[in-house]
């Protein structure tokens, strides 16, 4: 449910849906989502759904604050009950030219690189959200022993593929670009592709993602 | 496909083409980018004769200088803008807001924006573009949109598909008003800072940085402390959010923003201001001023109001 609902700027609401960050306030999220995008409500022109919050701008040209905020409490709970999600499979190459900061993770977490690949390896993600930079997906959650800082420095440039991780999630860059996640290998798969307009996301809020290890053989042959 | 083209001499700074802006692809990543200067922009495309959500060139700083090759064509700069064109033998200086009409091997040389950052070029005619979710924009950050998503280059061709059957003289008197106050609403983490943190964030005057760019505008000033946490979870941005990162100063997200942050968000531009706030150039000064959001709406409207009669007078 919706907490609270307030104005950000003029020409969007905030819907704050709690403070915590777990899976169900998160579905609720992408539950609102779903159905705003279905109902095609005049004027709306933007949706970012988040951990626990959802911003939904408008075209102050043809509506307002107040209009979009009484379409959105009309909103009732039967309408808010869509949620699509797929099961992904993402090959990961952790070779030591790709995990970049195994040995910091090793020293923060207190882990072995055997033992930090092996957690990441068992668990299934869920994805909270994409953005950020196109099509980046949050995925969560790590287990609290695997839990590491950002990197007190960030990287002005982290390669195409890499996979992250930070605090409790996950993350792919799906494109060369500044970031200071920890990162521990690399994608072969393209994770956004601006050429297919309908679908440039592998993956969207709502699906669920294993990660799969191989080797750097299979990496430099997967597509080809 | 026509035989006329722009062959560019020089590109320019931050030279792309920018249209109207992609909606509704927040939720993966991608902002809506579009012409910085929405009113200059409208401007271009209607004093070229063409349909107002047209494909321009967008030019920051130095301009391009372009020769066109081809038959005739009609071209115009909106923005605070000194050019020069350059027709058989004779260079002479061009007045923005006034069609020009090029034949070939004519120039025009974009020498820089006057006070102010945006200008833009339109044409009396189509670009040659690849569209990306129905919009040219060019986002060079996640490089998308058309000629690759990556900036104009020297030596590169511009394309025309086609030229404008009509091309009558057409001129506008519009003068660009420059602001100092930018008018905010106050952010969903307002709170979030201390007494002498809010107070200097809305008394104090901040100097924009040479960091800024299409992405966002970085501002110098007093440092506003936090006193709750520096960071939020990650949550969705729009253009005109001010972010106070841990060091203090202030960022304004600006079109081509990135879609999520994690700093608190002490103000949001209002609408009315936007078009004006990109245009503040490098070592000026601004100052906020708190409006609410039933003033922001009306002021909206007045400048829309504004914009149409501008328009309807070409």
């Amino acid at each position: 449910m919706i907490k609270n609902i307030s104005n950000l700027g003029d020409a969007a609401l905030y819907c704050d849906f709690g403070t915590e960050v777990n899976k169900q306030i998160n579905s609720e999220v992408i539950k609102y989502f779903n159905s705003i995008r279905e109902k095609n409500i005049r004027g709306i022109n933007n949706l970012t759904p988040s951990y626990n919050k959802l911003i939904i701008s408008f075209d102050l040209k043809v509506t307002n604050f107040k209009e979009i905020k009484n379409e959105i409490e009309k909103l009732s709970e039967s309408e808010t009950q869509k949620i699509i999600n797929k099961n992904l499979e993402i090959p990961v190459c952790c070779d030591a030219s790709f995990s970049l900061d195994i040995e910091r993770l090793e020293k923060k977490l207190n882990l072995n690189k055997d033992e930090i690949l092996e957690n990441f390896f068992n668990q299934e993600f869920f994805c909270y959200m994409t953005g950020f930079i196109a099509g980046m997906p949050f995925l969560g959650d790590l287990s609290e022993k695997m839990r590491a800082q950002r990197l007190e420095t960030p990287r002005v440039k982290v390669p195409k593929g890499s996979v992250g991780m930070t605090e409790q999630f996950a993350n792919i860059y799906t494109f060369e670009s500044p970031g200071g996640w920890n990162i521990i290998g690399n994608t072969p798969l393209e994770v956004f592709q601006s050429s297919k307009e309908e679908e440039p996301n592998l993956v969207n809020p709502g699906d669920t993602v294993k990660f799969k290890q191989i080797s750097l053989e299979e990496y430099k042959n997967y597509n080809e | 496909m026509s035989n006329n083209f722009f062959k560019i001499l020089r590109a320019g700074v931050n030279t792309t083409f920018q249209d109207k802006g992609r909606n509704n692809l927040y939720h993966i990543g991608i902002p809506f980018s579009g012409a910085m200067d929405n009113r200059n922009y409208l401007l271009a495309n209607k004093l070229a004769g063409n349909k107002l959500d047209s494909p321009v060139i967008e030019f920051a700083y130095q301009g391009p200088l372009l020769k066109f090759y081809g038959d005739k064509i009609n071209i115009v700069i909106t923005g605070d803008v000194v050019f020069k064109l350059k027709q058989q033998d004779k260079e002479f200086d061009g007045n923005c807001y006034e069609t020009y009409q090029l034949e070939n091997e004519d120039e025009i040389n974009i020498l820089s924006t006057n006070k102010s950052v945006y200008g833009y070029l339109a044409i009396s005619g189509t670009f040659d573009l690849k569209l990306q979710w129905g919009s040219c924009s060019i986002n060079t950050k996640a490089n998308i949109g058309s000629n690759e998503g990556k900036k104009l280059e020297s030596e590169q061709e511009i394309k025309i598909s086609k030229l404008n059957e009509n091309i009558n003289k057409k001129k506008i008197d519009y003068l660009n008003s420059k602001i100092e106050n930018i008018r905010i609403m106050k952010g969903t983490n307002f709170d979030y800072f201390s007494e002498k943190g809010k107070k200097d964030f809305l008394e104090k005057e901040f100097t924009v940085s040479k960091l800024s760019d299409r992405m966002g505008m970085r501002l110098e000033g007093p440092k506003i402390e936090n006193i709750v946490n520096t960071n939020i979870k990650s949550e969705g941005l729009l253009k005109g959010v001010i972010q106070v990162p841990a060091d203090g100063n202030p960022i304004i997200m600006l079109s081509d923003h990135g879609t999520i942050g994690g700093y608190p968000k002490i103000a949001v531009v209002a609408s009315v201001d936007y078009d004006r706030l990109v245009q503040i150039s490098p070592g000026s000064k601004i100052k906020f001023k708190e409006i609410e959001l039933s003033d922001a709406e009306t002021l909206f409207k007045l400048y829309e109001m504004e914009t149409q009669n501008l328009l309807s007078q070409i």
